[in-house]
């Protein structure tokens, strides 16, 4: 069964919780005991609907303040296809959060309230899908019953969103509008009666339709190195196998391969997966390969095609997405995980930071902030095989963690 | 050789990257073994994942002593075949040693005494990484756990300060003392570990299919009446039903389901038509709305 991963944005009060509650309860996925248990503590709480966030908002400290503090998943499937929502915060505070949400997801939601319009964090939820190049972005017009479903505030906002976009240097991205009201059930799973000037699909039908491929199916092959298996049973004893993902493009039996950093060449000799041997590997296939001949390779050396070698740099120059409390500042040593792949960073320029209200940018600041984004350049300990982003999201990101709590505290796209 | 491709289910490769990566950042991991269905499930994706070399770390349980004996026999087999080693730590030292108090009445259950002998356990063998099956779509608290989830040196989820987790980089350092419980398959649903164990033929206890039991109802729910450890009054009356458990905890607190599904197959398309959640016959989740949230703040797995 095909896998939709999805992401919500949207700020505060936006309601991103009770759309995924609506199409739970359309959907039917909620089961009888979630649902009674959301009826009873609605009723407690005095409302006078169901309030669907109390299926989303795990946390005590959510249910307290009415508020998504950090990501939860949520899992449902129609007979076509099985979903897998990202349910991220909206608040500025939690926008690390967001990106937490937002990276693994191949499509994403931003809500709009019909009543508010764009406000500053539609652009900052706009901003991060198209820095995380998310192609496929449905903007929900949430709310359409509280302007009595408006064709004109519809236009509004949508020409608003669509000027924002012409001015993206993301060109790529696919964006749908949709007019909803989540509280009522409009265009959610149901078509609107309320919106006859709508001639557009559901959000449902929407997603069920949409194409679904792997983050990294369109970039070159890339083959990093997780772990050397090594049984040395009497059975397996000369078996010397390379565990790994493959990214991108098909790796078979025979075919000519680099061995980076050491750039020596071979060939793949064998493809395992368990207990089977294949001739072939797609993409996001965790395999076992062996080569033929005995070369000298470790986590994180990498496996590519000879014409597709990808950069091997000792310096990056990379947007970045600052997580941490504690100030990313010139000079500063992390250490930096690229895929499985790591060693030390040193900042050794800031280039640049995006304007809170992203106005614009403002250039050589002194520091970032949790939850900003800027560009940096970073003085690596030892060489990584990178991509840039745009050509390829697994190859081409990294996070830095500091050194002294261990804590993630970036995540970077390379340019 | 088999000429043909492979291009493994995005949820099955996800499983296996995730226990490589377990395998190459921690000095000891160890893999939370209980016998039910899902820890079933992360020993096959371990085999997976390091074939032909042997699963690169022992099994844990954590024994309730009021487990289902059909568990305990299987999940001795299963070590066996597998040769890998397996490791049992007792909630009944920890009682009988004073150190945990046994709750009476009518909904006592040993299952929050677990978390004590777990953390007992991690320090005497100092595993750095426990490996769990536990999944996302299970229940609202676990909704919000990271693949890679830090616990401090008292066991302790701080759920509102995890570590961000983005794109598949997971980020296993940690500081002397902490560790990380690790969830494999987390993106997994009920109905994705029926639909593998269903595929790949594995077997499971034979408490999954529907069975005669003796059994009795309290607040709607179907308890076993089969052993004296689930607390019964004289008025509760037992009688022989045909059912089956979908989640395989401590006896005390797992009610069963009544179910005509003998074999593997009835059991997926149960699942699918069902209309109650999987922890709906867990009533230690129902104690209040942050059951769970709170268990994993102070240590469960």
């Amino acid at each position: 069964m095909k896998v939709l991963k999805i992401a919500t944005a949207g700020s505060v009060d936006d309601g991103k919780s009770t759309l995924i509650g609506r199409i739970l309860y359309d959907t039917k996925s909620l089961t009888d005991d979630k649902l009674e248990a959301i009826e009873e503590k609605s009723k407690q709480r005095g409302f006078d609907y169901l309030d669907f966030s109390l299926a989303t908002d795990g946390l005590v400290a959510e249910r307290e303040q009415g508020i998504t503090i950090d990501v939860a998943h949520i899992y449902f499937s129609t007979p076509s296809k099985s979903f897998i929502i990202a349910d991220t915060p909206g608040h500025i505070e939690y926008t690390r959060n967001m990106v937490t949400g937002a990276s693994t997801a191949q499509a994403s939601i931003v809500l709009i309230d019909a009543r508010n319009g764009v406000v500053e964090q539609t652009y900052r939820h706009f901003f991060i899908n198209n820095l995380l190049r998310i192609k496929d972005v449905v903007i929900a017009i949430n709310k359409m019953d509280l302007v009595d479903y408006s064709e004109e505030k519809y236009n509004t906002i949508k020409g608003e969103i669509e000027y924002l976009a012409s001015k993206s240097e993301y060109k790529g991205q696919n964006l749908t509008f949709i007019p909803l009201s989540a509280l009522k059930g409009d265009n959610v799973v149901e078509p609107s009666e309320n919106m006859s000037w709508y001639k557009g699909q559901t959000l449902m039908h929407h997603l069920e339709n949409l194409d679904t491929k792997d983050i990294n199916d369109e970039s070159q092959t890339r083959f990093p190195v997780q772990t050397v298996i090594r049984p040395k049973t009497n059975e397996f004893h000369d078996f010397r196998g390379y565990a790994g993902k493959v990214y991108g493009g098909d790796l078979e039996i025979g075919e000519e391969v680099a061995v980076l950093p050491s750039k020596i060449k071979s060939k793949i000799k064998s493809i395992h997966f368990f207990d089977k041997e294949y001739a072939k590997a797609k993409s996001g296939s965790a395999v076992t390969i062996t080569l033929e001949d005995n070369v000298n390779v470790s986590r994180g050396d990498m496996l590519v095609k000879v014409a597709e070698e990808p950069t091997i740099t000792k310096q990056l120059d990379a947007t970045i997405c600052w997580m941490d409390k504690d100030l990313l500042q010139i000079s500063q040593k992390y250490y930096i995980k690229h895929g499985v792949n790591d060693g030390q960073a040193k900042v050794t320029n800031l280039s640049s930071i995006i304007k809170t209200d992203f106005s614009g940018i403002e250039e050589n600041p002194e520091a970032l902030e949790l939850n900003q984004i800027g560009d940096i350049q970073l003085k690596l300990s030892k060489p990584l095989l990178v991509d840039s982003y745009k050509k390829n999201k697994s190859n081409g990101s990294f996070i830095l963690i500091n050194p002294k709590t261990n804590n993630t505290v970036g995540v970077g796209f390379i340019k | 050789m088999n000429q043909n491709t492979i291009q493994v289910d995005a949820l099955e490769s996800e499983a296996i990257y995730i226990f490589r990566e377990v395998q190459a950042q921690f000095e000891k991991p160890v893999l939370l073994f209980s016998g039910g269905k899902d820890s079933i499930t992360l020993v096959r994706l371990a085999q997976k994942a390091f074939y032909p070399a042997k699963i690169p770390f022992p099994l844990l349980h954590i024994d309730t002593g009021h487990n289902f004996p059909e568990t305990i026999e299987f999940r001795d087999r299963l070590a066996k075949e597998l040769g890998v080693e397996l490791i049992v730590r007792n909630v009944q030292d920890n009682i009988d040693s004073g150190r945990v108090k046994e709750e009476s009445g009518r909904y006592a259950s040993r299952n929050m005494l677990q978390t004590e002998t777990l953390l007992d356990a991690i320090e005497e063998f100092g595993f750095d990484a426990c490996i769990g099956g536990a999944r996302r779509d299970e229940e609202k608290a676990r909704a919000k756990e990271r693949i890679f989830s830090v616990r401090d040196d008292f066991g302790q989820w701080d759920e509102k300060n995890q570590r961000p987790e983005v794109f598949d980089m997971l980020n296993g350092r940690i500081d002397l003392g902490q560790n990380v419980r690790v969830f494999p398959i987390s993106n997994w649903t009920e109905l994705d570990v029926w639909s593998y164990i269903k595929q790949e033929e594995i077997e499971i206890p034979s408490i999954y299919f529907a069975h005669k039991r003796k059994t009795f109802v309290r607040d709607g729910m179907i308890w076993s009446a089969a052993d004296e450890v689930v607390y019964r009054d004289e008025e509760e009356k037992v009688v022989e039903r045909m059912v089956r458990f979908r989640t395989v905890g401590d006896m005390s607190c797992t009610a069963a389901v009544l179910s005509e599904a003998i074999d593997i197959t009835k059991v997926v398309e149960e699942i699918r038509d069902s209309s109650i959640s999987e922890r709906g016959a867990r009533i230690d989740d129902k104690r209040s709305e942050a059951a769970m949230e709170k268990r994993k703040q102070q240590g469960y797995f």
